[in-house]
């Protein structure tokens, strides 16, 4: 497959590399400085020019291209270049933007800007933290369906009370499926009788507020917080906000810009805004920031997020996420004593690639880096698998493969035997890496 | 090189006050429109047409020439504003002549200029409040007596409103003309044409006043009203008819006049029922109402207004059926045997007065379904305090407004909550909307004035009464401050439901013709033309 990246930054450089061992990359950037160092360090055709300019999409073979991927750090210059290699119609086209607002649009029209798939940063981050503060005890998180399904990672602790059951007895939750038991020595696709062992991986497919329940089943001393604190009222820190509104919680919110503060204030309406300095001690001491069961800081750079994290944490917070734009300091977050450090660079480029290597189907989520993979295909009139039941389709699949949740109209279906696949169905799938091919075929 | 005229710029005006009297002049010409309906009664009961037919040349000559004032009106805000203040001062003022006509040569207290400035200021801010000596139809013509009514039904919708809705001309200025004229905050545009918005809100008004006729006609013919003829029930049909047109013409824009002296204790109990729906209609915002005609029953449930206004009805319906049930009236009164002693522990008769006295106070209305001055004082307290709420914005009702209050409560609740969290940054919500906080300084800043006009009324009118030796009570003289700059009508006391404000001297007559004046129009659009930098910067 041929892949033009639009945007030599952060993202598009992580993504570049990412595609480049199984993939022929092109990236276009404006910026000659950029295209050269990409061009020396990794094994990319690059091309210097402006890529929402329908030459430079030609002289980087935008008539033989298959994927477009724009990933500027301007939403509109992302837009346009689709719009632009819109033109060539076999280019299947993909955009970040950072603002919700694209996305939205986009959702509502069909392919609107030209765009095929739209990326949103800050949405996605968003998503991200809510994901890690709702589910506290999960590793990893991902929706699908609309929101309808999750599927979350679960590592059990030594103490919980579900070590040394049984699945059949720790699955209590009727929405709920044990995808999958992933242990030092392989993935285990889980029956009745397999009995849970601490320090297991626990992958679970099912309706938001099953995983939720299962969360605190399995330790109940880390119970969902109450009392969560946002600072900063950036675009990501605003949309973590809804998201938490959405789901009952009532965070507090601290933004120092006065006119912002007002607008977010008027957007959200369960929220406590405060105006002020997030780094001001005084008054984080007498807002009893020090008593918050989460911190999540989403200011506009990595060392004042950091700073936040920090006092917070001396605070005594129980809990600090922390959002940072360089990549590479995540890491060096965590070490210091962030609790999560979350990236929307990497988790936009990550999502890009899972996208653009499951292709076929809706969504995809990757399980302990690549060793398996959850999948959510929409079932089409004439796709083989329409009137089988999930016993004869599972019967033709190898093992490894697990139907973790059905949605029809709009509605969640734990999947049995005996449940028949309809037109317009979503199903997520587990499928273990092996596997992933013939799931991929058979849906 | 221009000339301009010799003043120093401190003196030009920059209002162009022309255009303000000329757009004035073409409505109150219009006026000579609905004189034709007293004209046609007195056609149709023989009475004495020259009162309305000299009215009607007088004022279409009058509007005709002071609306050659400017050729051709520019209507901007300014000119808006002056325009409306200027427009219900004028009519009411022509409103006078068929009272001063009619009066002339009789003992009416109408044929005093004061008396009947005060008359029809009453009649069309809605206010009610009367300075009538005997009103009856033995006294006074049918014709007469109708006219009152009308002057409240004109003002009910807003007389501007109705020229926005008839006249093309001032369809660009429209907005701002009805939103200076309309009660509440602010216009609600139902149309993207704001002609049609006035139209529609004029279709609903007149449509709701028909109902409310026939159905009062209805329980004529059924023989339930037996009041309403003065005759035996079910007989006189044409007295029926004057009087369900009457009452009709008066309940839909909280007026409250009659041309029967005890008001609705006049009729029966299922009369005084059946008004009581459509007093509580008059107090919704009519945009609401045009919107539940077009089916929309969600918009109205989920009002946040409404909703308020529902639940104070529901409040004070309580508070005065308890009192009534458990007694409610003064000792002293219990000469009168009927109908006061039926009601104690009577849970119809009760629970009726109790609610449409609350309509008829909140609504400002200003209906009485017995003569409340028999009622204990607790009552009264109620009733006064009812007085302050006001119907709800965009309704035909006066008073501070329901919206207002909602505000009002949240922005202080606000304040307490931001005493604890300084930082705190939270917007005042309706419905879920947050409110500029423009808009919540102009809410507090009115509310503050309306106390304030109440207060000072209350007590110029007390002053004036004890320089000329006329006895009345501190609640009196609050009453009747509280009910004029409210648009209420009756007071209590010596100004009670059954008995009328004659007795105060012409100064306070013309103090309260004032308070009416800037209470219909929501007094800051009054007041912002007393000052200098209306006129100069």
């Amino acid at each position: 497959m041929r892949v033009v990246i639009v945007g030599a930054g952060e993202v598009g450089s992580n993504i570049a590399v990412d595609l480049a061992a199984d993939h022929d990359v092109v990236v276009v950037d404006i910026d000659g400085d950029r295209v050269d160092s990409m061009s020396y360090s990794h094994d990319v055709l690059t091309v210097q020019g402006d890529g929402s300019d329908v030459s430079t999409l030609q002289e980087a073979g935008i008539e033989e291209t298959d994927m477009l991927i724009a990933s500027t750090d301007d939403d509109r210059t992302n837009i346009v270049t689709c719009g632009t290699a819109d033109i060539f119609p076999d280019t299947f086209t993909i955009a970040r933007v950072k603002s919700p607002q694209y996305l939205r649009t986009w959702e509502r029209g069909e392919r609107a800007f030209g765009v095929d798939f739209m990326v949103c940063t800050d949405l996605l981050t968003a998503q991200n933290i809510t994901g890690v503060i709702g589910l506290p005890t999960a590793r990893d998180v991902d929706t699908f369906a609309d929101g309808l399904v999750q599927m979350a990672e679960f590592e059990v602790p030594p103490e919980s009370p579900v070590v040394g059951q049984t699945v059949q007895e720790a699955d209590r939750f009727a929405s709920l499926t044990f995808a999958a038991v992933i242990r030092e020595d392989g993935i285990v696709i889980p029956r009745g009788d397999t009995v849970i062992e601490p320090g297991d991986d626990v992958v679970v497919i099912g309706s938001p507020e099953s995983a939720r329940e299962f969360s605190s089943a399995i330790a109940p001393e880390q119970s969902v917080p109450r009392d969560i604190v946002v600072v900063g009222g950036s675009e990501i820190g605003y949309q973590t906000t809804r998201l938490l509104e959405a789901r009952g919680f009532a965070p507090r919110l601290i933004e120092q810009d006065e006119g912002r503060a007002r607008w977010l204030a008027e957007q959200l309406p369960d929220t406590t805004v405060m105006q002020s300095d997030a780094t001001d001690r005084e008054f984080l001491e007498r807002e009893n920031v020090g008593e918050a069961d989460v911190l999540i800081a989403a200011l506009e750079n990595d060392q004042k997020n950091l700073l936040a994290g920090l006092l917070a944490d001396r605070l005594g917070t129980a809990r600090s996420v922390a959002v940072v734009d360089t990549v590479e300091f995540s890491d060096l977050f965590e070490a210091v004593g962030i609790d999560v450090a979350v990236s929307p660079r990497e988790a936009t480029a990550e999502e890009i690639t899972r996208f653009t290597r499951g292709r076929r189907a809706e969504n995809v989520s990757l399980i302990e880096g690549d060793r398996a993979e959850v999948m959510e295909f929409e079932v089409d009139a004439d796709g083989d698998a329409v009137g089988c039941s999930i016993r004869d389709l599972a019967a033709e699949l190898p093992n490894g493969v697990v139907f973790g949740a059905i949605t029809r109209d709009h509605e969640l279906i734990t999947p049995r035997g005996d449940t028949v696949i309809e037109v317009g169905d979503h199903i997520v799938v587990f499928a273990d890496a092996d596997a992933v091919e013939a799931v991929t075929a058979a849906l | 090189m221009s000339k301009l005229p010799f003043v120093g710029d401190g003196l030009r005006l920059r209002v162009d006050w022309r255009t303000s009297v000329a757009l004035t002049g073409r409505v109150v010409k219009y006026l000579a429109v609905p004189l034709l309906v007293p004209l046609v009664t007195a056609l149709l009961y023989g009475e004495d047409i020259a009162v309305f037919a000299v009215s009607i040349a007088f004022v279409f000559l009058f509007g005709f020439v002071i609306e050659r004032a400017a050729p051709e009106p520019d209507l901007g805000p300014r000119e808006a504003l002056l325009m409306v203040a200027l427009t219900w001062f004028t009519v009411a003022v022509v409103g006078t002549l068929p009272y001063l006509l009619a009066g002339m040569g009789t003992d009416s207290t109408l044929a005093h200029p004061v008396n009947a400035l005060f008359e029809s200021m009453s009649g069309f801010t809605t206010t009610g409040a009367t300075v009538m000596g005997s009103i009856s139809l033995e006294r006074h013509s049918h014709a007469l007596l109708i006219w009152r009514q009308l002057t409240q039904w004109i003002g009910g919708m807003g007389i501007v409103v109705l020229a926005v809705a008839i006249l093309p001309e001032l369809s660009v200025g429209g907005a701002q003309l009805m939103d200076a004229e309309a009660p509440g905050p602010g216009i609600e545009k139902l149309t993207p044409r704001i002609a049609e918005t006035a139209r529609a809100l004029w279709l609903v008004y007149a449509g709701i006043t028909l109902l409310e006729i026939l159905l009062l006609f209805g329980l004529h013919l059924g023989g339930l009203a037996p009041n309403l003829d003065g005759a035996v029930a079910g007989t006189d049909h044409a007295a029926a008819a004057y009087n369900a047109i009457a009452h009709g013409l008066t309940t839909m824009p909280t007026g409250g006049f009659s041309p029967e002296a005890r008001s609705i204790e006049a009729f029966s109990a299922a009369v005084q029922w059946l008004i009581v729906p459509f007093m509580f209609a008059a107090g919704v915002n009519f945009a609401l109402t045009w919107r539940l005609v077009g089916g929309d029953f969600r918009a109205l449930l989920e009002d946040t207004e409404f909703r308020a206004y529902v639940g104070i009805i529901g409040v004070f319906t309580a508070i005065m059926t308890g009192l009534l049930f458990t007694g409610g009236i003064e000792p002293a009164s219990a000469a009168f045997r009927e109908p006061y002693g039926a009601i104690p522990g009577n849970v119809e008769a009760s629970l009726r007065h109790a609610v449409f006295q609350t309509l008829a106070m909140i609504t400002t209305t200003g209906y009485a379904s017995i003569d409340f001055n028999a009622w204990s004082q607790p009552l009264k307290y109620v009733m006064l305090f009812a007085m302050f709420v006001g119907g709800s914005a965009g309704s035909t009702g006066g008073g501070i407004k329901i919206v207002r209050w909602v505000v009002i409560i949240k922005s202080v609740k606000r304040e307490l909550f931001t005493t604890v969290h300084p930082e705190a940054v939270s917007p005042v919500r309706l419905g879920g909307n947050a409110i500029d906080e423009r808009a919540v300084r102009g809410i507090q800043t009115f509310t503050l004035l309306y106390m304030l006009c109440f207060g000072a009324g209350a007590a110029l009118l007390m002053l004036d009464a004890a320089r000329v030796g006329y006895d009345i009570s501190a609640f009196e003289g609050m009453a009747a401050a509280a009910s004029t700059v409210g648009n209420v009508g009756p007071g209590f006391g010596a100004l009670g439901p059954m008995n009328s404000y004659l007795n105060f001297p012409d100064t306070s007559k013309l103090l309260m013709v004032f308070l009416m004046w800037i209470g219909r129009l929501e007094i800051i659009s009054v007041l912002a033309l007393f000052t200098r930098s209306y006129w100069q910067s």
